[in-house]
């Protein structure tokens, strides 16, 4: 365990790149119990590749990413344990039923049935999926299905939560029931989110925010420290100075 | 790594590669309709042409259906090796993969036990093709299917590694049809699944050595003696190297900082 072990997540100087092109350079950033930290950056800002060196599915060579003081590199498993992740793209089995899809969840977390059961069925009831349980995941529609990739996400109570564009492709009412339960989860659960997009309306006020362009960070700070340092009161405006190109 | 927790884990996915099994009805079908095909059309055919001489394990005169029998048991866990090579590189491209690859077990594990599930389907169905066999009279003595069951666990492992192997490699999905004309066919008809060596040699020497050094054909041998309760050593110990070697390249080539995993999104600096 390293000293960042009271922070959720803390990632100091990583750099990344494809071959002779930089993702990342010089990355650092820290996110506390129960913060939600919001990374916003336009398209190949370099948020997935964040992401997948996250999660371990690509190994950085330069610098280091903590999970709750576990090195994501040297302690892989303790780290991931501490990690639930909803990715872009649905992960889901369609085929399977979202109790199946579940319970095969909690077996790689190496929960017993009998844990796995009453967790799953806290989770889903959270999310009022509860009476859906048995219904096949190619049957329900894009918001039910993100509703059960949190669910799945949270069964074994990471410290930790990774969702990257979980908005995308949803209409209103269900991208609002996301964003609102999500924050709510950081209030009362003490769960760290970092969220990864580039819709300003998901940003609360509360919130961390973290601008991502070209593969380094612009800013980081409250939304206020963000907006004030850009001299205006205006998310969007500050995200556009930010993320205007340097090349310009 | 708890000892529990990989237990659980080992359970969770071959229970998750079961159901997936058993709601592809087509898949199921279509693993037991193809060796059928080859049993009942292709080997009744060639019965009156091909005569067998007395070679071990058989202490008798065979019909060409019993020789061939193990063949396409071989063939079932070619195909089903194959077959979740192809359900890797789909559930990659679908990012399923990803559930998997991020829990917290190490990756050797959690692609063995991947593997491990898939072998288990791949016995589920050679067991049912020796049932359906059995009726049409090709029937190995009772101990035989007994002692037939770790000669499948290994065959299957070994054809499943190398699957998987291929599965690191291949990028994307309709990359897989080269895989069938460049390894399945290949393997299978460069075999002793459909002739037996003596014969191939007499044919060609050349197609003889590369049925000899095929890892198939020694799967087909190490399941062949274990049909008939008998031990093959020089095909176990092939068809453990040759496993051994596919799942350590495998497992590399899913590696996040050294294998293919890096080097389809261009390497790292």
């Amino acid at each position: 365990m390293s000293d960042s072990s009271v922070l959720s997540l803390s990632i100091e100087k990583l750099s990344y790149a494809y071959g002779n092109k930089a993702a990342l350079t010089n990355v650092n950033l820290s996110i506390m119990p129960g913060e939600c930290a919001i990374l916003l950056g336009p398209n190949g800002a370099g948020k997935s590749t964040l992401f997948s060196l996250i999660t371990h599915l690509y190994n950085s060579r330069e610098g280091k990413i903590f999970i709750k003081g576990y090195d994501v590199k040297r302690q892989s498993c303790q780290a991931l344990a501490k990690l639930g992740v909803v990715f872009q793209q649905t992960t889901l089995d369609m085929d399977l039923s979202v109790l199946q899809n579940l319970y095969y969840h909690a077996s790689l977390q190496g929960m017993t049935r009998k844990q796995a059961t009453y967790r799953i069925e806290e989770e889903l009831d959270r999310q009022g999926m509860l009476a859906r349980k048995n219904e096949r995941v190619r049957q329900l529609n894009g918001g039910h299905r993100r509703r059960v990739e949190i669910a799945r996400a949270l069964l074994h109570k990471p410290s930790l939560l990774l969702l990257d564009e979980p908005t995308v492709g949803l209409d209103v009412p269900s991208r609002k029931g996301i964003v609102e339960h999500v924050h709510a989860l950081c209030e009362n659960d003490e769960l760290s989110v970092l969220w990864a997009t580039h819709l300003i309306d998901e940003i609360y006020p509360s919130d961390k925010l973290i601008v991502l362009h070209e593969g380094e960070i612009k800013a980081q700070g409250s939304v206020n420290d963000v907006c004030d340092g850009e001299s205006t009161d205006d998310i969007s405006k500050a995200f556009k100075h930010l993320t205007q190109d340097s090349s310009l | 790594m708890r000892l529990a927790h990989a237990v659980i884990a080992l359970k969770g996915i071959i229970k998750r590669e079961l159901w997936r099994f058993l709601l592809q009805r087509e898949r199921f079908v279509a693993a037991l309709v193809r060796p059928l095909v080859w049993l009942f059309v292709f080997a009744a055919g060639f019965r009156s042409t091909l005569g067998i001489a007395i070679i071990p394990p058989y202490e008798t005169y065979i019909l060409y259906e019993v020789y061939i029998a193990a063949g396409l048991i071989g063939m079932i866990q070619l195909f089903n090796g194959m077959q979740s090579s192809l359900s890797m590189v789909y559930d990659r491209e679908m990012g399923s993969m990803k559930t998997l690859l991020v829990s917290p077990l190490p990756r050797w594990f959690l692609l063995t036990g991947k593997l491990m599930a898939g072998t288990f389907v791949s016995i589920l169905q050679a067991y049912v093709f020796l049932l359906i066999a059995w009726f049409y009279d090709i029937q190995a003595p009772w101990f035989g299917y007994v002692s037939l069951f770790p000669a499948l666990i290994l065959a299957g492992l070994m054809l499943g590694a190398l699957g998987m192997l291929l599965s690191s490699f291949i990028k994307q999905l309709e990359n897989f049809a080269g895989v069938m004309n460049f390894v399945i066919f290949p393997m299978f008809f460069m075999s002793t699944a459909l002739y037996p060596l003596w014969k191939i040699k007499e044919s060609s020497e050349l197609l003889h050595t590369l049925a000899s050094y095929n890892p198939f054909s020694q799967a087909v041998e190490l399941l062949r003696f274990a049909m008939y309760g008998q031990f093959n050593g020089h095909a176990f110990l092939y068809t453990l190297s040759a496993f051994v070697f596919f799942m350590t390249v495998a497992v590399w080539g899913y590696n996040p900082s050294k294998g293919m995993m890096v080097k389809k999104t261009g390497g790292p600096n």
